[in-house]
This record gives C-alpha cells, sequence and structure tokens, in this order.
C-alpha cells in the first residue's frame, strides 16, 4: 500500500519534472525552468508549497551564476529544481519552512541533478545528431515528413530525459532526506543561516561580475544594498 | 560598444545591393500564418544538435510560409526552399524569430537562392551575440532579481512565482512576436531592425536596474529565507559578515571555481558534519 502511494505521488512529479527539463531548452523556454518556478511546483504537488518556495529561491541563487550564454555547458536546473522541491517538502507542511536536514539535502539535490542533468543535455544532443545524420539526404531534398520528425523525436527525447531524471533522483534523494532529517544535529536557526549564506554569496558574486562593467551600477549596487539592509532594520 | 556582428560585410552587401524586396512596402503577413510561424519559434531548439545546431528548426518555423510558395507543398520550390533552410544554423532562440520572418519574406518573393544562403549565414552572429546579451545576461538576471524581491516582501509561493512568470513572459514573447514582425516588415534589410535602440542600449539600462534590484533583493531575501530572525541579533549578523567575505573570495576565484561548485562541496561537508557528529 505504501509502495502504491509513493508511486502515485512519484508519477506526476517526474512528469512535472520533464516538462519543465522540456522547458530549459526545447520547448517553450518561459522559464517555467527556473529553480524559483521548479521548485515551488516540486514543493506544491506534494502539499509544501512553501517549503518549495524557500529551496527553489536558494537554487536561484545559484542560477543566476550559470546564464545559458553562448555555447557554454551549464546545470540543467529545470528537472533539477522539481526532486529538489519534492526533496525540501520531506517532513514540511503546507505553509511551513522546510525542516533543515530536508533543506540542506534538497539544495544539496538540486546542484547534484542540475550538474547531471547538464550531461544528459549533452548526450541528448549527440542521439539527435546521430538520429539526424541518416536523414541529411531527405533533409537536403526537402523533406518535410523529416523537418518535423526531427523536431518531435528530440522534443519526445528531451521529455523523457527530464521525466526519468527526475523520477530517480527523487526516488533516490527523500528517503534520504528522511534518514539526514532524523539524524540531523546543529541548531535549525544556525544551519538555515549556513544554507543561505552559502547561496547568498554565489547570488552577490553573480550580480556583481554581471554588471559592474557598466558605469555607475557598482555605486547603484552598494546603495541599494545599504536601503536593503535598513529596510530589514526597520522592518523587523 | 561590443562587437555585434552588424558589421559583417556579407549583411552589409546583402542589405544594400537586395533593391526589390527593400524598396516594395511588405507583403500582409496572415495572422494565423503569423501564429503559426510564432508557435513552431516556440519549438525551434526541439531538435538541437552539435552538427546542424538550430537549423532544422528554422526549417520548422519558416516551413508554413513555403506553403505558399507556387505549387504548394508537393512543388519543387518548396522543397528547394525547405532543403535550404534546413541546413546549419545558429542564434539566439529568441531572435531567431527576425530570421524566421525575414526568410520566409525572402523565399516567397524568390529570391534568388545563392542570395538567401548569403544573407542567412550572415545573420548568425549578430542575432547570437545581441540575444546573449539582452535576453540570457540582462532581462533573465533581471527578472530573477525580481523574484527574488518578491520573496523578501514576503510574497505567497503563487504571487512569487507568477510575478516573475508574469514579467519575464511579456519581454520573451513580446521579443518573439516583434522579431517575426521586423524580420517580415524588412525582408533582407533587416539590418534596420537589429539596430533598434532596445537591442543595442537595453542590456546597459536593464544592467543598471538590476544592480539596484540585487542591491534591494538580497538582503530582504536572507532575511525572510533565514526564518525573520530580529536583524540585530548573533545569527543574522554573522550571515552578513559572512556573505560579502564569501562573495569577495568567488568574485576573485572568478574563471577558476564556479560558485555552485564551492556550495556543493561547502554543504556536503556540512550535511556530514551535522549528520555523523
Amino acid at each position: 500500500m505504501e509502495l502504491l502511494a509513493a508511486l502515485l505521488d512519484l508519477v506526476p512529479l517526474a512528469l512535472l519534472a520533464g516538462v519543465v527539463g522540456l522547458d530549459v531548452v526545447s520547448f517553450p523556454q518561459a522559464m517555467i525552468s527556473r529553480p524559483i518556478v521548479g521548485a515551488t511546483l516540486g514543493g506544491a504537488f506534494l502539499g509544501a508549497p512553501e517549503a518549495g518556495l524557500v529551496c527553489g529561491t536558494a537554487l536561484e541563487c545559484l542560477a543566476l551564476e550559470s546564464l545559458p550564454v553562448g555555447a557554454s555547458r551549464y546545470p540543467e536546473w529545470g528537472s533539477a529544481s522539481v526532486a529538489a522541491g519534492a526533496v525540501a517538502s520531506v517532513g514540511a507542511t503546507s505553509s511551513s519552512f522546510p525542516d533543515v536536514g530536508a533543506f540542506a539535502v534538497a539544495v544539496l539535490v538540486g546542484i547534484a541533478t542540475g550538474w547531471i542533468g547538464g550531461w544528459t543535455m549533452v548526450k541528448q544532443r549527440q542521439i539527435i545528431a546521430g538520429f539526424a545524420r541518416p536523414r541529411l539526404d531527405q533533409l537536403a531534398a526537402g523533406s518535410r515528413k523529416t523537418v518535423i520528425g526531427l523536431q518531435v523525436f528530440g522534443m519526445t527525447l528531451d521529455l523523457a530525459r527530464g521525466t526519468v531524471l527526475g523520477a530517480l533522483m527523487i526516488l533516490v534523494a527523500r528517503p534520504l532526506a528522511v534518514l539526514v532529517n532524523a539524524r540531523w544535529s546543529v541548531g535549525e536557526d544556525l544551519s538555515r543561516a549556513i544554507i543561505i549564506t552559502a547561496v547568498v554569496g554565489v547570488a552577490a558574486a553573480a550580480v556583481w561580475k554581471d554588471f559592474h562593467a557598466i558605469s555607475g551600477t557598482r555605486r547603484l549596487f552598494v546603495a541599494a544594498l545599504a536601503v536593503g539592509t535598513l529596510l530589514v532594520v526597520v522592518g523587523a | 560598444m561590443p562587437d555585434t556582428g552588424l558589421n559583417n560585410p556579407a549583411l552589409r552587401t546583402d542589405t544594400v545591393s537586395m533593391p526589390v524586396p527593400g524598396t516594395l512596402p511588405p507583403p500582409e503577413l496572415p495572422t494565423a500564418l503569423r501564429l503559426s510561424m510564432l508557435l513552431r519559434c516556440l519549438a525551434i531548439q526541439g531538435s538541437w544538435n552539435y552538427e546542424i545546431l538550430v537549423g532544422n528548426g528554422m526549417g520548422f518555423c519558416v516551413e508554413p510560409a513555403l506553403r505558399q510558395l507556387p505549387g504548394g507543398p508537393e512543388g519543387q520550390p518548396y522543397k528547394d526552399a525547405l532543403a535550404r533552410q534546413s541546413v546549419y544554423f545558429n542564434a539566439h532562440p529568441y531572435l531567431a524569430s527576425l530570421a524566421v520572418g525575414a526568410l520566409a519574406r525572402a523565399e516567397l518573393e524568390q529570391v534568388p537562392a545563392a542570395r538567401i544562403e548569403r544573407f542567412r549565414t550572415a545573420l548568425c552572429g549578430p542575432l547570437g551575440s545581441l540575444g546573449d546579451r539582452l535576453v540570457w545576461a540582462a532581462w533573465l538576471p533581471a527578472c530573477s532579481l525580481v523574484a527574488l524581491l518578491l520573496f523578501g516582501f514576503g510574497w505567497s509561493p503563487l504571487g512569487v512565482v507568477f510575478g516573475f512568470l508574469v514579467l519575464y513572459n511579456i519581454g520573451h514573447l513580446g521579443l518573439r512576436d516583434w522579431g517575426l514582425r521586423a524580420g517580415w516588415q524588412h525582408g533582407l534589410r533587416v539590418a534596420t531592425a537589429m539596430g533598434h535602440p532596445v537591442l543595442q542600449h537595453g542590456p546597459r539600462y536593464i544592467g543598471r536596474v538590476s544592480a539596484v534590484l540585487g542591491g534591494l533583493a538580497l538582503p530582504l531575501a536572507v532575511h525572510r529565507a533565514i526564518g525573520g530572525q530580529p536583524p540585530l541579533s548573533p545569527i543574522p549578523m554573522g550571515v552578513a559578515v559572512a556573505t560579502p567575505v564569501l562573495a569577495v573570495l568567488l568574485v576573485r576565484l572568478q574563471g577558476r571555481a564556479e560558485g555552485w561548485r564551492v556550495v556543493l562541496l561547502l554543504l556536503a561537508a556540512f550535511v556530514l558534519y551535522s549528520v555523523v557528529r
């Protein structure tokens, strides 16, 4: 019975990971594959949207650094963030933050899945090239069927890639998060602060690296940082 | 200003030596055809691969227009045009719609094949560079920072996700649609459209706005993510000191270590420590 319940949870999540993974490159690049969206959806599918959102925010800070510019190889954050959101929901309720153990594992799983996802995208592109090679003559003859067939093949493969990757990572990582949650020994506030410091440090560096070359932005960034900090102090 | 490839002689030669399509008013682009090509543009990278890159996707996007060639989908002009459009091509996926519009018009006006091929090749560089600068390096991070700011302001999960997606896709879909229409309107003189102020100066202005967004968003997002603890208590103060130190370290390590790899190692060590001790 437990296995059936787990499968019922896994199937829609895996499909979500597939759809969100498809959005990264193939279709429609509407950025539902950004971590802040994907992880929130992953958490929401398991009844914990707030935990998914917090996890998505952490991963979004990391994703700010790895922009898909040019031909660079980058982590595939789409399926990764759905898996991470699902892991962050372990032990959480609909309006609660993630438990710290699950949160730490979720961020780790997000990064690791993104890394593996980037590798699977490379393999997928090689498979598409292999599929296209024997059909180049048909392409050169202007075959409509071949053009559409190649497009459908590539997108189907991408959907399957994200679905399988998401399912595997969720299957492995959710039990791990339960285990880590049960054995977590560092204080909750301190643990959360350590995780957030690490990811926000990356985000701050990314913002600086992205925009510091534009004249005037350094001063704007520092001034806005001061205003933001003041808002936190005054708002509290 | 960075080189966007607009000075490419092949592109310039094509744009000034093409009197017929440039001087005639653009033919009307039927709404159904525009929507069909626009929808296909969303899937332009569906078969992206290391050999022809987005080439097959270009053929896929232009195909609905080619059906209007003499003889329809069974005619030789259709087959020749589809074959021409399905070879190697590279561009930013959003700005590729500019090429789709321009090439669709050129094919329907039956511009000589050699000229279309030369023009198509010349478009690759500028469309990649302009799109990377405007979308991946400016618009996407700006919207991402808005999402972090909304999170910092305490918005609900639905509000943050919806706010981000609506904002981002106004720019995304607007750019794709503008590209298709501008490409169709200008035809082989599309270099005029590529000189649009938003494409040329947009990244600089968005960069300034992003610097402000980043400065505001990070402290507010941190405050909420650590559970809204009193900001002058030891843990938030520790975060306020440690975060800039880590950021400076990562800026100095630029090119030698990516931040996500550093975080992966730090977090793995932290999880092990907390579980094993």
